[in-house]
């Protein structure tokens, strides 16, 4: 596809490993030129994005198995290895990390003027372990991205933050690492597992997909992982670290970590909780549910309270994972492609939201709504985008919000009737918080002179957020091409699941629970 | 009197199989005699005799290959283990003495009792490794700990430097009591001091119904666990680190540890099969309580050489899991986590002393405030090693707990997996808190100005760093290494 011999075969590779060479070639540029720094950091990611694109190119959407596989010795004699591929789950998280990180360099050209060296390189450092994790198909290999994200984020909030970035610093890291530390054990029992059943040692993700786990064994090993991706996503009640870390936050970062970082999180329930243990899985769906929607009702109510606008954006990213975790665990095609779209839509309106919130921030330093009101008379072209992405995350029809979540809801409907019905409040709570913050920064009259002075969106942040625009009609007019990549991976997914599922509760009686037979086991 | 008859060829290949030791020593000597000749302002010269006999003896090491060589009717044996544990010593001996070059100017060590009482601690350490005799571990124990008292207390002028040393050599000789009486009381049921041959007899005659035995593993155990500083035994730990010269106490936490496990490994390796339900469950507590104890201390200090002591004895007790898991991948495991350690601690160590400058509250963690980018090269090797030390891939420090816990899962001790990782999380907060100083905390007044390293211990730190980045992305054949190593002891 792309006429490069080595590139053709190499492609997730090189996709993994140019923003590192890029942070490394980045250490011989001079401090003090902050211009040609930013400028090859903004060119090492635009190049990035498009290397990226004949991985869409060359999907083929007619299998479900993983494409542009990638495999190396690395730990033969512990059967581990190098192994990376794509499929329709994974597709649009890759693509989505590419395409958010051009943008977030570019909006970092006024806010981030001390030590811009060090910030481009951990960015670009950041942007090679997502990448990995959303194409590692090893378990040892997706753990090590996994916990490399943390690195360069945490240094990312800790020295570019607001005011109390150091606590949240510590604190994201503090809590997203204690919930993976029990999937490293986790992982570890699989792998033995492995080993005990078919004498061979294996951290492949396919094949540990063929084992056959006792329902005890997945009941804890589900536990693990769950509280491992339950602390990213966040789900209620492991969401608090996220409106710290998001309100410290710089606004790149915001950015990266709602748009991607999250993502992590649902992506890990489909790609390993639930693929690996569907029997356990499936007994924990009516409380993962129930948490999901938990968390639409809570961080919606706890939105409409805000007095900042980041913390409310912040906390509306806890109603929406809410969505996609509850299209996760509808278990169906619609609920499912839902939720993958949905974390796409989410990547693309909050990273817009948060690069909103940017610009009004670098011009007021002040994000409090009480300082804002009537706007929309003095920048015209903001007021346009913001309107744009407000809409989208209320989920308007016409715009990708409103397909994500009606996907979900379809799906969901089928599986827990009751829990929808209570979700679907979430999206008019969605309305008000959202509808009210946007009334109340930009109608109304002018009450604050200085917001008088205020300049309109400059050629380089109109640069950066049309883009994203475009993907919120794109998406919400025309989501078919999104839909139908996904199709074949999610469908096998599901079908997969079900058969296991099936397989690990064959021969106990009907609507008996696994909870109920583990803690019965004792007789 | 008829004379003792001396049977030649064996002596010699006595000899052979110590050569690493051998040269050692002979550098120590070598040292000291120049020492007496050489003028003050060319001092300098006794350090760069010891790095290169260090060189010389890896060299030596290395060419005995890891073939079996039996020494002084198997008192002494040259195995894969031994190869192993010589080189990690001498590795560490070395990386200390390339940062001596500039410690001991600075730091008015440049002596030559200095240089030599290192290099026969260094000689005691690689004959403890290789013991494989109760008596020889013994021999080798004392000629390692009787140097490190006097290193511990080398700055007689400061009342921390003598109050360390003096913790240290009370509870050291106490140690030194138990682990003698220990082997007392085994040499009494066993009639002998042969290491394999008290395994063998453990498993052919029940030994380990007899309380006796127990009570000499018992006494075994608690000598070994005050020279790795295992919890209940670590009390002297944080005074004797923070007292030494940082150079020593970096010293110790990799070289003294890496020795004290080595006899440790093999004892409890060998007899391991045998004693299982006993020695397990010991080893289990002793491993949980070493871990916690260690690593909630260390959250509570404000001195980053006390802090980094509390670490050591953390690290000790992750070391332990792998002996708890008790089998070839527990083993393998233990040495590699050793190697890396010394690596990883030596390098932090390396850091922290050139920007401390030697005095006694330069250590406290505000000192450290705004080091990070204004001297980026040297913060960016603190945060790696920082980072090894608390686990996160991509660096060894991963690796080496990853194969820990793995061993650990691998033979059934799931709890005490979890029980690691989590402590490994609370670690985190610690080490995270440094590198909260040097980067995000805005510094009081001046940043101190590091002391320019000079080349020899630019070179250390580099290695150091390089080591530890390469063992975390490519481990295999260091590992392969390791479980050879094992596979050599429990043949």
């Amino acid at each position: 596809m792309t006429g490069v011999p080595f590139l053709d075969q190499h492609l997730l590779s090189v996709l993994i490993g140019l923003p590192l060479v890029g942070a490394a070639l980045l250490l011989f540029f001079p401090r003090d030129g902050k211009p040609a720094i930013r400028a090859f950091t903004l060119a090492v990611t635009l190049l990035e994005f498009l290397l990226s694109l004949p991985v869409v190119a060359r999907f083929d959407s007619g299998t479900a198995a993983m494409q542009l596989v990638e495999r190396a010795p690395w730990l033969p004699q512990y059967g581990i290895a190098y192994q990376v591929g794509v499929d329709g789950i994974s597709l649009w998280l890759l693509m989505l990390t590419t395409f958010i990180m051009p943008i977030a360099i570019l909006s970092t050209w006024a806010a981030v003027e001390k030590h811009v060296k060090e910030f481009m390189v951990f960015m670009l450092v950041l942007e090679t372990a997502m990448v990995g994790v959303f194409v590692a198909t090893d378990l040892f290999l997706f753990y090590i991205f996994w916990e490399l994200v943390l690195i360069p984020m945490y240094f990312l909030i800790g020295v570019w933050g607001g005011e109390r970035r150091i606590y949240a610093a510590i604190k994201f890291f503090l809590y997203t690492f204690v919930g993976s530390v029990l999937m490293l054990v986790a992982i570890l029992v699989l792998y033995f597992h492995h080993y005990a059943v078919t004498g061979s040692y294996t951290t492949d993700l396919l094949k540990l997909y063929e084992l056959a786990i006792p329902l005890k064994m997945q009941f804890w090993l589900f536990g693990a992982f769950f509280l491992a991706f339950a602390f990213k996503v966040p789900m209620f009640p492991f969401h608090t670290w996220l409106p710290d870390a998001h309100v410290e936050a710089p606004t790149a970062g915001s950015v990266i970590l709602a748009a991607v970082l999250l993502k992590m999180g649902t992506y890990g329930f489909i790609r390993f909780a639930m693929a690996l243990f569907p029997a356990a899985a499936a007994d924990w769906t009516p409380y993962i549910a129930g948490l999901a929607v938990v968390g639409i009702l809570y961080g919606a109510l706890v939105a409409m309270v805000q007095k900042d606008v980041k913390k409310l954006v912040a906390y509306s990213s806890v109603s929406h994972l809410g969505f996609v975790m509850l299209g996760l665990f509808a278990y169906n095609l619609q609920g499912i492609e839902g939720a993958i779209l949905q974390m796409v839509n989410h990547g693309v309106s909050t990273g817009a939201l948060f690069l909103i919130v940017g610009i009004i921030y670098e011009r007021r330093h002040t994000r409090l709504i009480s300082e804002f009101g009537g706007l929309a008379k003095v920048v015209p072209v903001f007021t346009l985008c913001f309107m744009v992405v407000t809409l989208s995350s209320v989920g308007l029809p016409g715009t990708n919000g409103f397909v994500g979540e009606f996907l979900i809801l379809l799906g969901a409907f089928k599986a827990h009737k009751v829990l929808t019905v209570v979700a679907a409040l979430g999206v008019i709570f969605a309305a008000v918080y959202m509808l009210w913050m946007f009334q109340r920064v930009m109608y109304g009259k002018v009450t604050n002179d200085e917001n008088l002075r205020l300049t309109d969106m400059n050629a380089r942040e109109v640069a950066y957020m049309l883009p994203l625009l475009l993907f919120v009609f794109w998406i919400g007019v025309y989501p078919q091409p999104f839909l139908r990549r996904m199709d074949a991976s999610v469908n096998a997914f599901v079908a997969r699941v079900e058969a296991k599922k099936q397989a690990a509760l064959a021969g106990s009686p009907p609507g008996e629970t696994l909870l109920v037979r583990y803690f019965d086991a004792g007789k | 009197m008829a004379p003792i008859p001396v049977d030649g060829p064996a002596l010699i290949q006595g000899l052979y199989s110590i050569l690493p030791e051998l040269v050692v020593i002979g550098t120590a000597i070598v040292v000291l005699l120049a020492d007496l000749f050489l003028a003050d302002d060319r001092k300098k010269l006794l350090c760069g005799i010891g790095i290169v006999g260090v060189a010389l003896s890896m060299f030596a090491a290395l060419s005995l290959g890891s073939g079996r060589i039996e020494g002084f009717s198997g008192m002494i044996v040259h195995d894969g283990m031994g190869l192993f544990f010589t080189l990690t010593i001498l590795a560490a001996a070395l990386l200390t003495l390339l940062m001596a070059t500039g410690y001991s100017e600075w730091e008015g060590t440049q002596k030559g009792e200095f240089f030599a009482l290192l290099l026969i601690s260094t000689a005691g350490m690689l004959f403890m490794a290789k013991g494989t005799d109760l008596m020889t571990v013994f021999l080798g124990l004392e000629t390692l700990s009787i140097p490190i008292y006097c290193l511990v207390g080398f700055h007689r002028d400061r009342m921390k430097s003598l109050e360390g040393a003096i913790k240290y050599f009370l509870l050291g000789a106490f140690a030194s009591g138990f682990l003698l009486y220990g082997i007392a009381l085994l040499y009494s049921v066993t009639g002998t001091t042969k290491i394999a041959s008290i395994a063998a007899m453990v498993r052919d005659a029940r030994l380990y119904e007899s309380p006796v035995f127990l009570a000499g593993m018992g006494l075994l155990v608690v000598g070994f666990g005050f020279k790795v500083s295992l919890a209940p035994f670590h009390m002297w730990t944080p005074d004797a680190y923070e007292g030494a010269p940082t150079l020593v106490t970096a010293f110790m936490a990799a070289a003294v540890k890496a020795a004290a496990f080595a006899a440790l490994i093999r004892v409890s390796l060998l007899t391991f099969p045998a004693l299982s339900p006993v020695m397990a469950n010991v080893l289990w507590a002793l491993a949980f309580l070493t871990m916690s104890v260690g690593n909630f201390s260390a959250l509570l200090q404000d001195n980053v050489k006390r802090m980094l002591a509390y670490s050591s004895i953390a690290h000790a007790g992750y070391i332990l899991v792998g002996l708890v898991a008790g089998d070839v991948a527990g083993g393998q495991a233990a040495l590699f986590y050793l190697l890396v350690y010394a690596l990883m601690n030596l390098g932090a160590f390396g850091v922290i002393m050139l920007v401390a400058q030697g005095e006694d509250d330069a250590y406290d963690i505000g000192n450290f405030a705004g080091i990070g980018f204004r001297y980026p090269v040297l913060g960016a090797l603190l945060t790696l090693f920082l980072v090894s030390l608390a686990g996160i891939p991509p660096t060894a420090g991963f690796v080496g707990k990853f194969y820990l816990f793995s061993s650990a899962v691998k033979n059934g001790y799931v709890g005490l997996a979890v029980l690691g990782v989590l402590n490994s999380a609370v670690s985190i907060y610690y080490y995270l808190r440094l590198v909260v100083y040097m980067y995000m905390m805005p510094a009081p007044g001046e940043i101190p100005v590091p002391r320019p390293p000079r080349t020899a211990f630019s070179i250390a730190l580099c290695a150091s760093a390089a080591a530890v980045l390469v063992l975390g992305i490519v481990p295999r054949s260091m590992l392969e290494f390791a479980e050879r190593s094992i596979l050599s002891l429990l043949m």
